[in-house]
């Protein structure tokens, strides 16, 4: 494995009085994909969420090209390369897409890191054409397929380094999936690192290198993807219902 | 009346219409991205007038003035930049009635500034060079200066719209407006972004009250009655829309004209139906109007957010036996008072204050605390009660005991009343329409000369002879308010009281096991309203007399500070709260020329320092060792 491109460890998390992570701890490397499985409520947005910096209490240490995330602002966190697409979409729905574009757009990092181009609308436009004919369109007009690539799109807007995806597979329908298993390989090769959140195994195996399991909000298992796959006792235990 | 009468009366709506619109827009956008009610805008317009009449008071002619105009705007986006910095980046995360109050706070700070500034006389600005005179439309002579108002309203609305859509700044500032959040994630500093929309808002505001100047002087009052404008016109057109603001501002100031223009209306039967006495009501008559039909106003968009997040409100306790002891010891205390003090004393008169403050303070918390309704303006119902009590003693001769009971008789009728359409509303827009209820019954109140007597109010309402005495009527203080407040607190202890504090913390799970929400929060607020009620009627006792004061909308803030000041989520809170504002306002006012910008200071001190409430405070502290 190469050098750690984001290291989270011993992070707790808590709503309230009530605390959603155990002491989680994973890595990402540089241009990898990673699932982060579980069933429902097992923590994986809390997650996504405490390395964005939007969970209210977190403590613990999450380090991404070197720089200490605990104690920083969503926005700086935003600005360090890290984008973030939430599960819920939160497209701005009195925009256009265009606009919503426009919200996420960043210049790209002073980096070796990033080789390829930066994002503009029209490239992304290319990898998401639905978008193109819906680009002076409301947002909140659009199907939830669109709504998904148009959150995926205005987070690739900011040029990240790495992208938290969450569940991106969630409530959309079979054929946009198959779009977006073909988008996370094409990201990939662009060098693009990126942390998936995923409950549905398939999905996780077509797009990702390794596994990491969250069970009541603590990583209980760990491994490649095609072990995992094969591993039938391991599926039983951490994801199936 | 005649149709160019007619006209001339709308062309004077226009020209209201967009003095109203550059106050709203500021509002609105300033609600729309930081979602904080700012209070002290009314102050900003005023400011505006103020720096406007000094600029042209040096710079001469049509350039001099219109620079004036401009550099005074930008002077108060400047100080709306710099009250952004030091105190409302504090305050984001405190709950909605803390930012309230914060910016309540600077409007007191604000008065006093100009006070010390400008001095106390109205200032009369100049005419605009060049457009001075006046033309004649229908051989109606309109002035200029009108003609020229009437145009800034929609100038500005265009340049706003082409500035929300046109730029990056626009669309940032149209996505915070719908999730701050998310734009955060995408890296945006909503700081930079917050402080230049709250500059701008702030500037707009003080256009506003520059552009005014040639039509009226500049003077210290100018504050609250544009505050009150510009929360009904945001309201109405639906917080955080600059077009609704624009609608709304267009619909109020005609609806006002045209009040005016109807003039006396003599009726069939024979009385006199005086339209233009309907201008101080209006705004809020329109106001109630739009939001029982459309509860979000013309062009706004459904409230989701029932609660701020994270304040989940402590735990209400019941005494136990040794708190029980403690305020049956204090009890005692209270009536041994007059004792231990000289008969006839100031303490005794200020324990009298205090008390009608403690039941009046109470009653509003239990409407806002475990009712989780906030109101602004219930002082109408401690005024309702008041007047009925002062009515039936003076008008009806009915001895003092039976005026007490009418008292809490008048706060409740009024608060069935109105309180029947504030359920239907949450949040800012339930607080604005109790706002806007508390409004209509002080114009009632204010302009019914044949029974409140106007804005003289009713003299001489004394007490009975048995209670003539400072030390007698102090000591039906304590039993009438002491009781009251038990009693209220008791309710909260009672299958009733549960139901309503589930109720306020969430309403679908309530509904879904089977209680009436909205007819649990009536109830709740008639109960707030009669207690409310009962205060009034005291108050108008020990007072001697009263006065459309008694129901202003000060009272209504003097009761949440105090509310707020004890701390929302305790019990107590309210009896401390009320003590504490009452001696200080005392000792400040007796003291301190400036006492409101004292004020002020102390409630910004409060707020950014003890954000839970004095009793609130001490709790954590104690809770902690």
């Amino acid at each position: 494995m190469t050098e750690p491109f984001l290291v989270v460890s011993g992070l707790d998390a808590f709503y309230g009085a009530a605390q959603i992570l155990f002491s989680v701890g994973f890595e990402l490397a540089p241009g990898e994909v990673v699932a982060l499985m579980g069933r429902n409520g097992a923590g994986k947005t809390t997650t996504l969420e405490s390395i964005m910096g939007l969970v209210a209490r977190r403590t613990g240490s999450i380090v991404f090209r070197g720089r200490e995330l605990v104690r920083l602002r969503p926005y700086e966190i935003a600005r360090l390369g890290l984008g973030f697409v939430p599960e819920d979409r939160r497209i701005f729905t009195d925009l256009t897409v265009l606009e919503n574009l426009e919200v996420g757009r960043r210049r790209p990092m002073q980096s070796s890191e990033t080789a390829s181009e930066p994002w503009t609308p029209e490239r992304l436009f290319q990898l998401f054409p639905n978008l193109a004919e819906a680009r002076n369109r409301s947002a909140g007009r659009m199907s939830g397929g669109e709504q998904q690539m148009l959150t995926i799109a205005r987070t690739l807007m900011g040029n990240p380094l790495a992208i938290l995806l969450d569940e991106p597979s969630e409530g959309i329908a079979p054929i946009i999936v198959d779009q977006m298993i073909g988008m996370i390989a094409e990201l990939k090769r662009s060098g693009v690192a990126i942390l998936v959140s995923e409950q549905n195994l398939p999905f996780a195996a077509a797009v990702a290198d390794r596994a990491y399991i969250l069970e009541h909000g603590q990583i209980k298992f760990t491994d490649d993807i095609r072990s995992l796959i094969q591993n039938e006792e391991a599926r039983r235990a951490y994801l199936e219902l | 009346m005649s149709l160019s009468g007619l006209f001339v009366q709308a062309l004077n709506g226009l020209a209201a219409a967009s003095t109203l619109f550059l106050l709203a827009s500021g509002l609105s956008l300033i609600f729309g991205v930081t979602r904080i009610v700012n209070f002290a805008h009314g102050s900003f317009y005023m400011l505006g007038a103020y720096v406007a009449w000094s600029l042209t008071d040096r710079l001469q002619g049509a350039i001099g003035f219109w620079f004036s105009i401009i550099a005074g705007a930008a002077a108060i986006g400047v100080i709306g930049m710099i009250v952004e910095l030091t105190i409302m980046r504090r305050i984001y995360r405190a709950p909605e009635l803390f930012q309230l109050l914060a910016t309540f706070a600077l409007t007191l700070v604000i008065k006093d500034a100009t006070l010390a500034l400008w001095g106390a006389e109205d200032l009369l600005g100049p005419r605009a060079p060049g457009l001075a005179g006046a033309i004649t439309i229908l051989d109606r002579r309109v002035p200029q200066y009108d003609l020229a108002l009437i145009a800034s309203g929609p100038l500005v609305l265009l340049a706003l719209q082409l500035l929300l859509t046109r730029t990056r700044w626009g669309v940032l500032v149209r996505a915070a407006t719908q999730d701050r959040q998310m734009v955060a994630a995408l890296g945006v500093n909503q700081a930079v972004l917050f402080t230049s929309v709250f500059a701008l808002g702030a500037a707009l505001a003080g256009l506003g009250g520059a552009l005014q100047l040639p039509r009226e002087p500049a003077g210290l009052s100018m504050d609250m009655t544009a505050i009150g404008d510009a929360f009904v016109v945001v309201v109405v057109g639906g917080m955080g829309s600059i077009p609704g603001a624009f609608v709304a501002a267009l619909l109020i100031a005609e609806v006002k004209a045209l009040c005016i223009a109807l003039g006396d209306w003599q009726t069939p039967l024979g009385f006199i139906v005086a339209f233009p006495k309907f201008t101080l009501v209006a705004e809020f008559a329109v106001m109630a109007i739009v939001l029982i039909l459309r509860p979000w106003g013309l062009m706004g968009r459904p409230d989701t957010t029932i609660r701020p997040q994270g304040s989940t409100s402590s735990l209400l306790t019941q005494p136990g036996t040794r708190q029980s002891w403690f305020i049956a010891g204090f009890a005692l205390l209270l009536f041994a008072a007059p004792l231990l003090v000289e008969a006839r004393s100031y303490t005794l008169v200020f324990g009298i204050d205090v008390l009608t403050a403690v039941l009046f303070a109470a009653s509003l918390h239990f409407l806002m605390g475990p009712g989780g309704m906030h109101s602004f303006g219930h002082a109408a119902y401690f005024g309702l009660g008041a007047y009925a009590a002062a009515l039936c003693a003076k008008a009806l001769n009915w001895p003092m005991w039976a005026a007490l009971v009418a008292a809490p008789a008048g706060g409740l009728i009024g608060a069935i009343l109105f309180g029947w359409f504030c359920v239907r509303l949450s949040g800012v827009y339930l607080a604005m329409l109790t706002l806007a209820f508390s409004q209509i019954v002080w114009s009632v109140v204010y302009q019914w000369d044949g029974l409140t007597g106007g804005s003289n109010g009713i003299v001489g309402v004394w007490p009975s002879s048995w209670y003539s005495s400072k030390a007698a009527f102090y000591c039906l203080a304590v039993i009438v308010c002491g009781g009251a407040t038990l009693l209220l607190r008791r309710i909260l202890f009672a299958p009733f009281g549960y139901a309503m504090r589930a109720a306020r913390d969430s309403v679908a799970r309530s509904e879904a096991i089977g209680l009436d929400v909205r007819r649990i929060q009536w109830i709740a607020f008639s109960i707030a309203g009669a207690f409310a009620g009962l205060a009034g009627g005291l108050f108008a006792f020990s007072k001697g007399s009263i006065s459309p004061e008694t129901l202003g909308v000060s009272r209504s803030i003097d009761g949440l500070v105090m509310v707020l000041l004890g701390g929302v989520d305790t019990i107590s809170g309210p009896i401390v709260g009320a003590a504490v504002f009452l001696f200080l306002q005392d000792q400040i006012a007796r003291h301190v020329e400036y006492w409101r910008a004292i004020l002020g200071l102390f409630i910004l001190a409060l707020v950014l320092l003890f954000p839970a409430g004095i009793v609130g405070t001490i709790r954590a502290w104690t809770l902690r060792r």
